[in-house]
């Protein structure tokens, strides 16, 4: 099952969801921890393209790509949550998904390392988020999911995602730039 | 056509009826004995209360009658044109586009009117109402003006309605459904009207031995009895819409009622016979039963049936020779008219009304068109086929073209905005009690819709702004030696592939020293700055200085410039000013003609790819080692004798990442306004069309980067926005002494 990988496919999202059954969930790995997200949001997953990077933006923007003829924004995952850079690799992927902000809806990609699978978890085993214990700013845990005996940590994308946020980020980090020293010489 | 889009095609119409209304307005205060502009606030009122009408949106025909009512008596001389009454038409026109926009939104029938609306809409009919009443005799006699107006033809010839009952006789086409009307509607309207006594429904489905009974044609006729004080006009006016599809008779009421009953049940055939008789009796026709009179005759076939054809024909023939005998002004006027009529729908062809959501999609496949083409020369030249690359190039050539053709399409000269502002000018200046002369030049400049829509805003606060704390009151301007009516200029012209729009004033100018004052004190400036009297003056576009105590301190302007600049930046546009104390103050508006596509020049910078737009580009000459190095630490080199600061761009996006040691580097020199700076690159591509992508909510506050575009690699590279970047650096440079003394 590691081998999901698809490109250029949607997963399938057609399954009718009942809300009595298990929801869907999209695993993947970024520095090595395992993290999953409802499949709803995920437009569809693709290999690592020729990312363009944009000039004077923070880290976390990684930078933007060609999806067929649209400029898309892509976000590194890993260095979002506070764990670094993704260095791109064979494995690692984007995955696009659509966030909403007042009503409209824009796509976002989301690097990661490693994409995993695509799990069904019963209503059950769906705990609320621990107060705190978790390296992970806590309003980015949307809740936990139980596998068998380990837990992983479902995102809650909105936030991790989120554009009033990214976009305000992205300020603070060109006033830091323009205060940059280092510009004078 | 179904009765939605027909009431798009409505509120289009009266928009730009209500438009006109304005405009002939404001030309009417500038000289109030002109014809034209009378008539075509008249025609306006009219118009919109016929069509108000068919859509059964009563408050606006009551309110617009009124206005006619009104307009009509300024026409016949009675009631004098003064500045005043000039005013409240103003307000009206207002008030009819609120009414039209509260009607449209809501449906008539289930929607009460707004009593805010109702209210003011009386107490403006009340202040109409001022003008003294005329008799109704007098409001139809022949009035001073021959404007060669039908309406107002057709006034003449009717005498007041005394009393009894109209005859109508509608007679629906078949096609009557099927092109959007609705019987009903114009009955429900008529009873606005006055009292239907009597209706007679006639069927005139005949059983189907030709063909069989197809639901949706239309075979109704009705007869109706109709009592009312409202002239024939008025009547008329009803059925406007339907005239196409739609036979329509109206007698005026002078015989016996039973009479009329009769008739209202007699054959078509014999009623033709009646109508010719009674129109001549009576003199009376609207112009659109001359025309069609006029009409059938010339042709000599009509649409109807062949035995009728030949009755109808010679009888209106008679009818017209009568006529002419009787009254030949009338024919002679009818034939006018029509004429006239005819000129204009000619000329209205000239023009499309196209959905700006299709032009939009065809300016966007157009862009998708740019790129594969340029995708086709990349693998053209990859696989070097010599005999492709003259094809390539006429697609090339072709392609740009279609491009140019495209965004031609939603060009629209820049008046369509500018003039709106005669309103602004008008209003607040009498509000203030000055005296403010606006003029207007280069409105024929041409703009993108979608630029002029953003600009709008923008425009009116530095209009107001102007008006406001710009022009003087007319005794201190005396006092200074000054005209007592200040002026306003607004220029707009084409400069090297943008469009400059120039708004200047002779008021007080702004004070620089004050700005200054208010700056430091905000602590924007250090009082040990150095800054030009140009830099004083663009710390208005400061957003820490916008606000209200600082408007009313500040001799100039103040509220929310920095919106302004936002605004126009946002646009690709850049703004400037020039004032001097005392003497005026002029802003310089630069915008983009389109929002679209650009012309744009690739150019390398380390790993990536930037495109500045090639109408800001000036030169490209090569970087002098020797000289760059031997200024390191400096950003400016000697072009020819001239100082051009630069930026290396790499430098400046890959903060300290400098491996370009050594390499050759060249310089972009970029224009931009009056400012020009060099842009250090590694690598010139050349020329390509660029379609501007937007980069998404994300980089919705990225300054210095204003989109992408997708190469013909497909990659994407940035589109600068040398301004900005300009901007950027420049604060950059200065910050970390500002901040220093902030904290």
């Amino acid at each position: 099952m590691r081998e999901l990988v698809a490109s250029n496919q949607k997963p399938d999202s057609d399954r009718p969801v009942d809300s009595d059954e298990a929801t869907q969930y999209l695993t993947f790995s970024v520095a090595d921890e395992c993290l999953a997200m409802s499949i709803d949001a995920v437009q569809e997953i693709i290999e690592t393209p020729q990312v363009t990077r944009v000039p004077m933006t923070p880290d976390f923007i990684r930078g933007v790509i060609n999806l067929r003829g649209s400029v898309v924004p892509v976000i590194d995952l890993g260095a979002r949550l506070g764990k670094g850079p993704i260095t791109p690799s064979k494995r690692s992927c984007v995955v696009l998904v659509e966030v909403q902000r007042s009503g409209e809806g824009s796509v976002l990609g989301m690097l990661v390392d490693e994409v995993k699978n695509i799990l069904e978890i019963p209503p059950e085993d769906v705990k609320p988020p621990p107060e705190f214990g978790s390296e992970l700013r806590t309003d980015f845990i949307e809740a936990m999911g139980r596998l068998e005996d380990v837990f992983v940590i479902i995102l809650s994308i909105d936030h991790v995602l989120s554009i009033d946020e990214l976009a305000t980020l992205r300020r603070l980090s060109e006033e830091t730039a323009r205060s940059d020293p280092d510009l004078e010489s | 056509m179904n009765l939605d889009s027909s009431r798009q095609v409505f509120l289009g119409e009266a928009s730009e009826l209500l438009q006109s209304m304005e405009d002939a307005l404001l030309a009417l205060e500038q000289d109030p004995k002109a014809v034209e502009p009378l008539n075509e606030v008249f025609r306006a009122m009219h118009t919109i209360k016929g069509t108000g009408g068919v859509f059964g949106y009563s408050a606006v025909v009551e309110f617009t009658h009124a206005v006619e009512t009104l307009m009509d008596q300024v026409r016949s001389g009675q009631t004098p044109l003064t500045k005043p009454l000039i005013a409240t038409l103003l307000e009206c026109r207002d008030h009819t586009a609120r009414l039209i926009d509260s009607v449209a939104e809501a449906d008539p029938e289930s929607c009460p009117l707004d009593a805010e609306l109702q209210v003011a809409g009386d107490a403006l009919l009340a202040r109409l109402g001022h003008a003294p009443p005329p008799s109704p005799a007098a409001e139809r006699g022949p009035g001073p003006l021959s404007g060669g107006n039908e309406d107002e033809d057709e006034k003449e010839k009717f005498l007041p309605v005394v009393s009894d009952l109209w005859m109508i006789k509608l007679e629906f086409k078949r096609d009557a459904f099927r092109n959007g009307m609705d019987p009903l509607s114009f009955l429900r309207y008529l009873c606005t009207l006055g009292e239907i006594v009597h209706i007679a429904t006639i069927c005139r489905f005949e059983p189907p031995d030709s063909q069989p009974f197809d639901p949706e044609s239309c075979f109704l006729t009705f007869g109706i009895a109709f009592r009312s004080t409202a002239d024939k006009p008025t009547i008329a006016g009803v059925f406007e819409f339907a005239d196409q599809d739609c036979d329509i008779r109206i007698l005026e009421p002078d015989s016996a009622h039973a009479r009329y009953l009769d008739l209202l049940e007699s054959l078509p055939a014999e009623e033709i016979g009646f109508i010719g008789d009674l129109l001549v009796r009576i003199g009376a026709v609207t112009p659109g039963e001359l025309e069609r009179a006029l009409e059938i005759q010339a042709s000599g076939a009509g649409d109807v049936p062949a035995p009728e054809d030949q009755s109808r024909k010679r009888r209106l023939g008679d009818i017209l020779v009568e006529q002419g005998s009787v009254k030949p002004g009338t024919v002679e006027q009818a034939a006018k008219t029509q004429e006239s009529a005819r000129a204009k729908r000619q000329e209205e062809t000239r023009f499309i009304r196209v959905d700006a959501q299709r032009l939009g999609h065809l300016i966007d496949l157009v862009g998708e068109l740019v790129t594969s083409s340029a995708a086709i020369r990349v693998m053209v030249d990859r696989a070097g086929i010599e005999d492709m690359s003259e094809v390539v190039d006429s697609v090339d050539y072709l392609v740009s073209e279609i491009r140019d053709n495209a965004l031609q399409l939603r060009m629209v000269p820049i008046d369509e905005c500018l003039s709106r502002f005669r309103r602004v000018v008008r209003d607040a200046s009498q509000e203030l009690g000055k005296e403010i002369e606006l003029i207007i030049t280069g409105g024929e400049t041409e703009l993108d819709k979608k630029v002029m829509e953003k600009m709008t805003d923008p425009l009116t606060h530095l209009i107001r702004n102007a008006i406001d704390h710009g022009i003087e009151p007319p005794e201190a301007r005396q006092q200074h030696g000054k005209p007592a009516t200040g002026s306003i200029h607004i220029n707009a012209f084409h400069d090297s592939g943008h469009v400059v729009v120039e708004i200047a004033d002779d008021g007080a100018g702004l004070d620089a020293r004050r700005i200054r004052a208010k700056a430091e004190e905000r602590g924007l400036v250090k009082p040990e700055d150095n800054l030009t009297h140009e830099e004083c003056l663009r710390l208005i576009f400061e957003p820490g200085l916008s606000t209200k105590e600082s408007a009313t301190n500040l001799s100039g302007r103040g509220v929310g410039m920095d919106v302004v600049r936002r605004n126009i930046e946002a646009l690709r546009g850049s703004v400037e000013l020039e004032s001097k104390l005392g003497e005026g103050t002029k802003v310089t508006i630069q915008l983009p003609l389109t929002l679209a596509i650009i012309d744009g020049f690739l150019v390398g910078a380390g790993q990536d790819q930037y495109v500045i737009p090639l109408t800001q580009v000036v030169e490209c000459v090569e970087m002098e080692r020797a000289e760059a190095s031997a200024r390191h630490g400096e950003h400016y080199i000697n072009l020819r004798g001239e100082v051009l600061p630069f930026i290396r761009l790499a430098e400046l996006f890959e903060k300290g990442d400098r491996q370009g040691a050594g390499k050759r580097e060249s310089l972009v020199v970029t224009r931009f306004g009056h400012h020009r700076m060099g842009l250090v690159v590694d690598a010139l591509f050349g020329e390509l069309q660029t379609v501007i992508k937007p980069l998404g909510k994300v980089f919705e506050d990225l300054r210095g980067v204003a989109g992408a575009t997708i190469l013909g690699t497909g990659d994407i590279a940035l589109i600068l926005d040398v301004a900005e970047l300009s901007a950027i650096v420049k604060q950059a440079r200065e910050r970390p002494v500002t901040h220093s003394g902030n904290t």
